[in-house]
């Protein structure tokens, strides 16, 4: 089956997801991002690499965070950004979202940055484009959001880098999350051995072991002896009705206090891609405490986009490399 | 395709030269900077030299890993195994001592500068070769080198690290097809 | 017109004929099998050797998007494109637009498709009006315009006091309901299996349970009522297993399938081709097998091909939001015929479950071919290879899951009433 994000000698087209994406390209991405990392700490927090070209933000789905690491990653290698908030404005006119990116291709766009509530939605618009055009999902409804999982491993391997000797846990509403998704599918590509969804029944999807994934009900065995906690966010519309009584009771069975912390290794370290609903799925102490690394996660996210930008901007259709 | 490798230059009888030229240059404020990755080892090279007759802890050097410089990436892209740049020390009003094992079009010279200067403002930069190789395409070439050659355009000399750890030197014949590929890149 | 077909491979699943024969058509029958009558001269010949002659299909389930949808397709086009598919009499899904529950749209429908003197068009009338599941339609009336069984298409009747009494009132005149069993609920806002490609892609599933529960419900009434139930588009295992269960205690039940569902599983859907958005979802390859033995042992008693023509803007949008279904009039017989080559099923037996086995469904006089009945023909070469592609396909619905691929068994030439309505391009 063609690898609609693969050109066909292997080389990375298109950013949609973390499925299908060979070892090779993930670790490529993750130790370019390395380099990176120092950019930022530079007198002068930029390279040349994308002088010229321009990035387009497509957003259909609105999310100023996401956007703006995704705006400053692009500027950070000398691009210029143009950030649009599709919500329904122009769509509700009849126009189509291919409408849209023919639209900014015919402006010159050479790299778009898609989010969109539908899943498949960049799937969709890479499938729609020509050959020098290149996507990278943001996220697509509960499919995937590949940088964002790229950036959870990318922080994990930073405190641990034996990949091959950690177990991780993931909890909470994995049904719905496309971070979930991506997380377990970056984890068991680079060689994670244990990989833990810890969630109620309501909050996973059909057949979810068939992902790699050994699934736990309860949290306080879920927890015992890993090496790292990658906690989910509860969306608002969630928290209270046929799949959860009350956001309380959920805290209770499913958030993350320092008590269910300690059962952990005793230098686990926490991740949550935010924003952080505390009291909810998180306990304040413990996304402020010793073990978080929440915040990292978010300074590494920019060195992983501009990684992903600058591989897929220099690929070539015809991959003439030496 | 290879050619005859016996009258190549002997690598470890450069680096004395070179270590013997750059002695001098060294005063308080002068920093290494080697560019990735023969430059990078043919300063370690330097500094393991050097270390005999002075005290070359004090030194401050640093390593660049030009990649997201280069002019040729919009045709070649990213490479993938490129380093972290780590430049630990203020760039600001240096005097910076650039090393590269072999100078060619002064291409990647010119990146290593940019790149330098996104650090900060260097009271000077010198450029030091291991060997000029003749070919530059750019108003720029080492101040000071260990030996000079003109080869043709299609020779290509490249820095190894061999087995023992000593470095040496090959030296290939570009076919056609890939001539133009490694002339812009060297 | 008297036309004499010869030199055929002559198949006909209800008399269990499968032999070389000569077939001497006149006045719209079937005049003589074998022999020419006496005195009969024909106006024109057809060489059918090499080729299959078969009764004209019967497909269970076709949307022809009229009224209401033309920008879609037209009657001319999907009906054009049924006798290109050998296909010569089809029933029709009642979500048109306006729904078929007015006996004053069913007439102007069979009217037009008669005037077009291309296949048969007998259509289902709804169920319920709007298909709103709370009102019965008139049925009655509808059956006196030409409505040949009702119908609530997709949607379910939720409410199962009115499904209840819906049933009971079809039983009190013996009117055949086809109904599609997927739990309203369940199936909310679902739009593939609920299983591992679903949780991979991040779609919403509609899971199994979903056709079970609402197939317990509408066996347990039409046990209940008397009502003549087909299901149609069965799509899982536990579906197949219940039916056949139903079937043994006796129950007057029938079912169809998709010629999708014969070939295709949830993995087809690969990176979300939206040609593959249909209903039921396509499920596990678990519940293929199923539906693959469940036609073989005659619990599944019909393939269908559920044709759906969308036009590409209706495809082009992400899976979800792309419109559901697929065309399949042009593909029922070559899907068959994969299927029976696949899994070394008699043609005659293949041709049964696409011909005689419907028509006895719709309690239609058609799907046979033998003296005195209606020359409603097929005559197709079982070997030839055509290509799926929107050039090769005469419906307006140029959407396919199986676009690109090769299938072997190209209709060569139909006829209804004794006419010969189409003959493919040399």
């Amino acid at each position: 089956m063609h690898n609609p994000q693969l050109y066909s000698d292997g080389q990375l087209r298109h950013l949609l997801s973390i499925e299908g994406l060979p070892k090779k390209i993930l670790n490529q991405i993750l130790d370019t991002a390395e380099s990176f990392v120092g950019v930022a700490e530079r007198e002068v927090k930029k390279v040349p690499l994308l002088r010229g070209k321009t990035v387009c933000n497509l957003f259909f789905e609105n999310s100023t965070r996401t956007r703006t690491t995704f705006e400053i990653a692009a500027k950070r290698l000398s691009a210029d950004v143009i950030s649009l908030n599709v919500n329904t404005s122009s769509q509700s006119k009849g126009e189509t979202i291919l409408d849209t990116v023919d639209n900014l291709i015919a402006m010159h766009a050479d790299m778009f940055v898609v989010r969109h509530a539908q899943s498949g939605a960049a799937h969709f618009i890479a499938k729609h484009v020509p050959e020098h055009i290149h996507i990278i999902n943001a996220g697509d409804g509960r499919h995937s959001h590949p940088t964002q999982g790229l950036l959870d491993v990318f922080t994990i391997r930073k405190y641990k880098p034996d990949l091959h000797n950690l177990r991780v846990a993931i909890v909470g509403d994995i049904l719905h999350s496309r971070v979930a998704r991506s997380e377990i599918h970056a984890l068991t590509t680079l060689g994670v051995p244990e990989v833990r969804v810890i969630a109620p029944k309501t909050l996973l999807p059909a057949e979810v072991e068939k992902l790699g994934v050994h699934v736990y009900h309860d949290m306080r065995a879920g927890l015992k002896d890993v090496d790292v906690i990658m906690m989910l966010r509860l969306q608002n519309e969630r928290m209270s009705g046929a799949m959860l009584p009350s956001a309380q009771e959920y805290f209770k069975t499913y958030g993350l206090t320092q008590e269910k912390l300690i059962l952990a290794k005793p230098d686990a370290i926490v991740l949550h891609p935010g924003p952080m609903n505390r009291g909810v799925e998180i306990d304040s102490g413990v996304a402020d405490g010793q073990q978080s690394v929440i915040l990292p996660q978010v300074t590494y996210g920019i060195a992983i986009r501009m990684a992903v930008m600058a591989i897929l901007a220099g690929g070539q259709p015809s991959g003439n490399q030496s | 395709m290879t050619t005859d490798q016996s009258q190549l230059p002997d690598a470890e009888a450069l680096i004395n030269i070179l270590a013997d030229k750059l002695q001098p240059l060294l005063q308080k404020n002068t920093a290494l900077v080697g560019i990735q990755s023969g430059g990078v080892w043919v300063m370690q090279r330097l500094l393991a030299k050097l270390a005999k007759t002075m005290a070359t802890h004090t030194i401050e050097h640093g390593t660049l890993d030009v990649s997201f410089y280069r002019d040729d990436y919009a045709k070649r892209g990213l490479k993938p195994g490129n380093q972290p740049s780590q430049i630990a020390f203020d760039v600001e009003n240096k005097h910076i001592i650039l090393i590269d094992d072999v100078f060619f079009t002064g291409r990647t010279t010119r990146a290593a500068m940019n790149e330098l200067f996104d650090y900060g403002r260097p009271a000077s930069i010198t450029l030091i070769a291991l060997v000029n190789r003749g070919g530059r395409e750019l108003p720029i070439s080492p101040q000071i080198t260990a030996m000079d050659l003109s080869l043709k355009p299609t020779e290509n000399l490249q820095l190894i690290q061999l087995a023992d750890g000593q470095l040496g030197f090959t030296l290939k014949l570009l076919t056609p097809s890939n001539h133009q590929a490694v002339s812009k890149h060297a | 017109m008297k036309i004499h077909i010869k030199n055929g491979r002559v198949i006909d699943p209800i008399s269990q004929l499968d032999s070389q024969l000569d077939v001497y058509i006149g006045a719209g029958k079937i005049l003589a099998l074998g022999n020419a009558p006496a005195g009969f001269v024909a106006n024109q010949t057809i060489d059918a050797s090499n080729l299959i002659v078969c009764p004209g299909l019967v497909d269970l389930s076709a949307r022809l998007r009229e009224p209401g949808e033309e920008y879609k397709t037209t009657l001319v086009s999907e009906l054009q494109a049924a006798v290109a598919g050998g296909v010569t009499s089809l029933a029709c899904p009642p979500d048109t637009d306006p729904v078929l529950d007015e006996p004053g749209l069913v007439k102007m429908l069979k009217h037009r498709a008669k005037q077009l003197n291309l296949a048969h068009v007998y259509p289902l009338g709804a169920l319920t009006r709007q298909l709103q599941g709370t009102v019965l339609a008139e049925m009655g009336e509808l059956r006196e315009a030409g409505c040949v069984g009702f119908s609530q298409a997709n949607m379910a009747i939720t409410d199962t006091q009115v499904l209840w009494r819906a049933m009971e009132y079809a039983a009190t005149f013996g009117y055949t309901l086809f109904l599609y069993a997927e739990d309203a609920f369940l199936a909310k806002d679902g739009v593939a299996h609920d299983g591992e490609v679903a949780s991979r892609l991040g779609l919403k599933g509609i899971p199994s349970a979903a056709e079970a529960l609402a197939l317990a419900g509408l066996l347990r009434i039409a046990k209940e009522t008397g009502a003549k139930l087909h299901i149609s588009r069965l799509s899982t295992a536990e579906g197949v297993n219940m039916i056949r269960e139903a079937k043994k205690q006796g129950l007057s039940i029938s079912c169809d399938v998709s010629a999708n569902h014969v070939h295709l599983t949830e993995h087809d859907l690969a990176y979300f081709d939206s040609n593959c958005h249909l209903k039921p979802p396509l499920r596990s390859q678990r519940d293929q097998a199923a539906i693959s033995a469940g036609l073989k042992d005659g619990t599944i008693d019909a393939i269908c091909s559920d044709h759906t023509p969308v036009d590409d803007d209706g495809k082009l949008a992400p899976f979800a939001e792309a419109e559901i279904g697929a065309s399949g009039l042009e593909l029922l017989l070559t899907l068959t015929l994969k299927w029976a080559n696949q899994e070394k099923i008699s043609l005659i037996q293949a041709l049964g479950l696409i011909s005689a086995s419907s028509a006895k469904i719709l309690g239609i006089p058609a799907g046979q071919l033998s003296v005195n009945s209606d020359a409603d023909i097929c005559v197709f070469d079982p070997s030839l290879y055509w290509k799926v592609e929107a050039g090769n396909l005469k419906s307006q619905g140029k959407n396919s899951p199986f676009t690109g691929l090769e299938l072997a068994g190209k209709v060569k030439y139909t006829l209804v009433n004794g006419q010969l309505v189409y003959q493919a391009q040399p």
